[in-house]
């Protein structure tokens, strides 16, 4: 069974009077487990797409499931409570609350979860450690590299168990050494927990790690390949 | 974590939460101040009618609060006081009065006064009058012929202890009876009215003038506890023939003041107002700048799955701690201001002239009531609270590509 299952989604933005297609009519199905890159030039669609996934946007026309939600026909709390409990998001821009510590940003969707404070405490520890921050439990975004923060927000994102992971460009904003730290993390988290981890990227690193690269143009999706191996 | 991360996030601009703050802790401090200011004054407003002559309770002749002449006395009132010793709660304390108007004169200037004649343990006992005595000395049951008079009469009459004063007045026959006193004491009272209208002699030499014998005008009560005054003039009154006694309390016997009392209610309650008005501006507006601030931050907030009523009660919760931190540090330089000021209080006495006309003190002496104190504290929380929602649901409704996507 899909993980992700797009059929047909199109997607209008309008400026003014104008009117910018950011997707045409995409189809396309991710299984559970894949590691995914969406890649593409800018503007050609990959942020919309991932957005209209994650339930942070909508389409306009076309139908979108994700693990057996059909997202298209929710209601915003309903998208709320599918992005709390079954989505992982990682951002460019790291993304972290500034007051909280990396242990209490790491605990923070698990709190939103209801989870106890103890359990809470325990598997944002776990996941620190896991992510290579084993001692900066206590560090706030402002005491972190942009790697260590990245690392926190990848930790965020799985702490919770979700069924997906979207990361929206994750290592624009690193260099190529810390980017490919995170990338193996990311692949390791992957290969270990079974979470489907969908990137949108235009790193040609990032694309060499997916095993599966879907090349999206003008809000079409121009090359579906799978990697051997 | 919720009341963690407000209380965090409201020091992420320091100089902006200490400036409201501040406008929080000098709104709640006056508040508390000058509530307990203006409770001093209508304290004392109570407490000189009551020192003065009224008491907590009167007792008079049916017609005599309609026409206080010396026909409407109570001639017998030895039932009265065998009421009184029975039907009086532990801790009440009264006196007989004969009280008139009478032409107070000497050789210079002559006036109109109200004599007042009292038996001098007793009133002692329930009014202000001996305590007040600043020259010469207080009266004896014994003094036939001994008057004490106010400063400001005697400043008036342009004499001094020792000296004679003669009173006038009508008797029961409805001849003129007249009476030289000797001046052996002068009293200074709370206000210089009260200073120039009473004359007080012994209730044996007043009865004898007025051919008044065993006859009072009334007898003032007073009573351990204020709140008990109207309990206790009901039970009386029932006890007492409604034809010949009327009992009343001090609310009646001072209808200004009572109303002046009610009046107060309403000034401190309209002055919390206008000093919220004036600090809710003050929190909507750091709010609102705190929100627009994190437009992202919301966006990413509910990225991660909040609900726009988590976003809310999270702005809320900011609030929250802004109000509780200013309303403690307020509360706490309120109480201290009036615990410095309670010692020696606010004098006044530049304004005396025009205050007394209005039965102030000289000096005021704030009181802080335990209501004020929590209305005050209820004005602030609740509609600090309330105006904070508008910014809390604006936080609520944005959207989260559009809040992530803002720079």
């Amino acid at each position: 069974m899909a993980m992700v299952q797009c059929t047909k989604v199109s997607k209008t933005y309008r400026q003014d009077t104008v009117a910018i297609k950011a997707l045409n009519g995409v189809s396309l199905s991710i299984t559970k487990g894949e590691f995914v890159a969406i890649a593409g030039p800018s503007g050609s669609g990959k942020t919309t797409l991932l957005n209209i996934i994650g339930g942070l946007d909508s389409a306009d026309s076309g139908r979108v499931v994700v693990d057996g939600n059909v997202l298209t026909t929710m209601r915003q709390s309903e998208l709320a409570q599918l992005r709390l409990h079954k989505v992982g998001f990682v951002f460019q821009a790291y993304n972290l609350i500034p007051v909280l510590s990396a242990q209490e940003n790491v605990e923070f969707v698990m709190l939103l979860q209801g989870v106890p404070s103890p359990e809470r405490r325990e598997r944002a520890r776990t996941i620190l450690d896991d992510v290579g921050l084993r001692g900066m439990y206590d560090r706030r975004p402002a005491e972190l590299s942009g790697g260590q923060q990245q690392r926190v927000a990848v930790a965020r994102s799985i702490v919770s168990d979700p069924s997906i992971v979207l990361a929206d460009e994750p290592t624009a904003n690193l260099d190529s050494k810390t980017g490919a730290s995170l990338l193996e993390i990311m692949k390791e988290m992957n290969e270990k927990k079974q979470v489907t981890f969908i990137f949108s990227t235009h790193d040609k690193m990032v694309m060499d790690y997916a095993r599966r690269l879907i090349y999206l143009r003008d809000g079409r999706i121009v090359e579906d390949k799978v990697r051997k191996g | 974590m919720f009341l963690q991360l407000g209380w965090r996030n409201i020091w992420r601009n320091r100089r902006r939460t200490l400036v409201i703050l501040t406008a929080v802790v000098i709104g709640v401090w006056s508040m508390i101040l000058l509530g307990a200011l203006m409770r001093g004054i209508a304290d004392q407003f109570v407490s000189n009618g009551i020192a003065t002559l009224t008491g907590h309770i009167q007792a008079h002749h049916t017609g005599y609060r309609d026409d206080p002449v010396i026909e409407n006395s109570i001639t017998d009132p030895s039932r009265l006081e065998a009421v009184l010793t029975t039907c009086l709660p532990p801790g009440a304390l009264w006196a007989p009065r004969v009280r008139v108007n009478a032409v107070a004169s000497n050789a210079r200037h002559s006036t109109g006064v109200t004599m007042v004649g009292i038996d001098p343990p007793q009133e002692a006992a329930i009014s202000f009058i001996k305590g007040a005595v600043i020259e010469g000395r207080y009266l004896k049951p014994d003094d036939p012929y001994g008057i004490l008079v106010g400063k400001a009469l005697v400043k008036k009459f342009e004499t001094k202890l020792g000296r004679k004063l003669v009173l006038m007045s009508q008797d029961t026959e409805g001849e003129i009876a007249s009476r030289a006193f000797r001046i052996i004491g002068i009293y200074r009272a709370e206000m210089e009215v009260t200073e120039r209208q009473f004359v007080f002699v012994t209730l044996p030499a007043a009865q004898q003038m007025l051919n008044l014998p065993h006859g009072i005008s009334e007898v003032a009560i007073l009573l351990a506890e204020h709140g008990q005054a109207k309990q206790v003039a009901d039970t009386l009154q029932a006890e007492l023939p409604a034809a010949e006694y009327a009992v009343n309390t001090w609310q009646e016997l001072l209808p200004m003041v009572s109303a002046i009392m009610k009046i107060y209610d309403w000034f401190i309650f309209i002055w919390f107002l206008v000093v919220f008005i004036a600090m809710g501006f003050g929190i909507v507006n750091t709010t609102l700048m705190a929100v627009f601030e994190r437009i992202k931050e919301f966006g990413l907030l509910k990225a991660l799955g909040m609900k726009p009523w988590w976003i809310v009660k999270g702005v809320l919760i900011e609030s929250f701690c802004l109000l509780v931190l200013g309303m403690a540090i307020g509360n706490a330089a309120g109480f201290v201001s009036v615990l410095a000021l309670s010692g020696t209080g606010i004098d006044l006495s530049a304004l005396a002239a025009g205050m007394e006309y209005w039965g102030m003190s000289r000096v005021i002496y704030p009181h802080i009531l335990g209501t004020d104190v929590m209305m005050a504290n209820l004005v602030v929380f609740i509609l600090g609270l309330v105006v904070s929602l508008y910014p809390a649901v604006k936080a609520g409704r944005f959207t989260p590509v559009e809040a992530l996507a803002h720079t």
